[in-house]
């Protein structure tokens, strides 16, 4: 098998929790990249929070419009059937049980699945934007982020970090393995190929429940 | 609905002014507003905005130039001048969930005193806020904004001062439209009433003060 990049195997991974017909909201960074493997025969609407439902690619060279972007202010495509709509009306989306799904990155979370994504006291306060809303109303929270930051384990006890969002994410997918959290407790669900129980435990601070078996990711 | 040349209707908001401005990481904000803004010096004032776009983008511009005291904004985290202003204390950040900020906008042209929301239950985001249980489920009440301006920026204004606004940049421009004293309105297009029509009217004339004439 040939090595994939660390990115890669998060977002291929989380492409497969992705079901037809689907509203999903992707955060900045790695979560954007979920998009480029939706599984064939599916359709996913994808939501930009800054108003847009049905977001596409980046348009080919010399084919954008400056008025038509991302959350992150990059210019993107709207697919057939794509809709546009005021703030209130996103947030309506993300809050009122509309929203399927958000991916979004994250700094660490709990062994309880709380997620803490937006800021380091001291050190970056860029605001929340829109990660408390969709923490606090998506059905289904898929963090994807890298299982360490320069060594250190992401997956913690306790947050250190003030955190987004008192509701439990329902997924972790790292590099290193699926973390699910099945009655409040972080439980490994998979693991990366050719990872083994054994390294996702050393990398993770937080006390793992491990079923008997612990099936590979399927890539 | 009057029509005012951009030094005019910029004339209109004093130093010291609280100000509403529409666009997303600079999206549909009004940028020959904030252009002239920066002009004519303004200082003091309060800006509520989504973010602060880039430095040199929107409201980037309000920060470089130094005519701010402070801001309203869900996000701040790509413009360095507002990150380097607040840590040295010159301008006053205050950060809302986004969501948050354009309910409260909302609730404030609405005629609402604020909004129950689940975001921000148990982080750091309650401090100093009322918890308020709705059938057994918790919430915050989060109060209403208002503002002495709003500068709106169209896609399509008509003779009337109706609206019409295109792909992403609308974001906030219609909302904040209901929660400001002054309404200016800056458009891309001015087109002849009946060119928007009554189903795709966005924002009704009758909240419309100013168009800034092209």
């Amino acid at each position: 098998m040939s090595v994939m990049d660390p990115q890669t195997v998060i977002a291929r991974r989380i492409a497969q929790e992705l079901r037809d017909g689907m509203l999903v909201n992707l955060g900045i960074g790695i979560p954007t990249l979920v998009a480029n493997f939706v599984p064939p025969g599916i359709r996913v609407f994808f939501q930009s929070e800054n108003g847009l439902i049905g977001t596409g690619a980046p348009p080919a060279e010399g084919m954008h419009h400056r008025l038509l972007t991302d959350a992150g202010g990059k210019p993107v495509t709207a697919l057939p059937g794509a809709s546009t709509f005021d703030s209130a009306m996103s947030f309506g989306l993300i809050r009122g049980g509309h929203l399927d799904m958000t991916v979004l990155g994250g700094l660490q979370v709990d062994i309880a699945g709380r997620l803490a994504n937006w800021m380091i006291p001291g050190k970056m306060v860029p605001g929340m934007g829109g990660a408390m809303d969709l923490v606090s109303g998506a059905k289904r929270v898929i963090v994807a982020m890298q299982h360490t930051a320069k060594g250190k384990p992401k997956i913690v006890t306790q947050c250190s970090l003030p955190l987004t969002a008192v509701r439990p994410v329902d997924l972790v997918v790292t590099e290193l393995a699926v973390i699910s959290f099945p009655g409040g407790r972080a439980t490994l669900a998979e693991t990366a190929p050719g990872v083994s129980v054994e390294q996702v435990v050393a990398a993770t601070e937080a006390k793992l429940a491990i079923p008997g078996e612990v099936p590979q990711m399927q890539l | 609905m009057k029509t005012l040349s951009l030094k005019e209707a910029v004339g209109l908001i004093p130093d010291g002014a609280s100000v509403m401005i529409g666009g997303f990481m600079g999206v549909g904000t009004p940028e020959r507003l904030v252009d002239e803004l920066v002009r004519q010096g303004r200082r003091n004032l309060t800006v509520i905005a989504n973010d602060n776009a880039l430095p040199g983008i929107g409201i980037g511009k309000l920060v470089a130039a130094g005519a701010m005291k402070k801001t309203i904004a869900s996000h701040i985290g790509l413009n360095p001048d507002t990150q380097k202003k607040m840590l040295s204390g010159e301008l006053d950040v205050e950060l809302v969930p986004q969501g948050t900020l354009i309910e409260r906008i909302r609730a404030g042209g609405f005629g609402l005193g604020g909004v129950l929301t689940p975001t921000g239950v148990g982080t750091v985001v309650e401090k100093g806020k009322q918890r308020i249980e709705v059938e057994g489920k918790p919430y915050l009440l989060e109060t209403a904004l208002r503002a002495d301006f709003a500068l709106v920026q169209a896609f399509l204004a008509d003779y009337v001062g109706n609206l019409y606004y295109a792909l992403t940049a609308r974001n906030f421009n219609p909302v904040i439209a209901m929660a400001a004293d002054t309404v200016i309105v800056e458009a891309e297009h001015i087109v002849p009433t009946g060119v928007i029509t009554p189903d795709h009217v966005v924002t009704p004339a009758p909240v419309v003060d100013y168009v800034v004439s092209q």
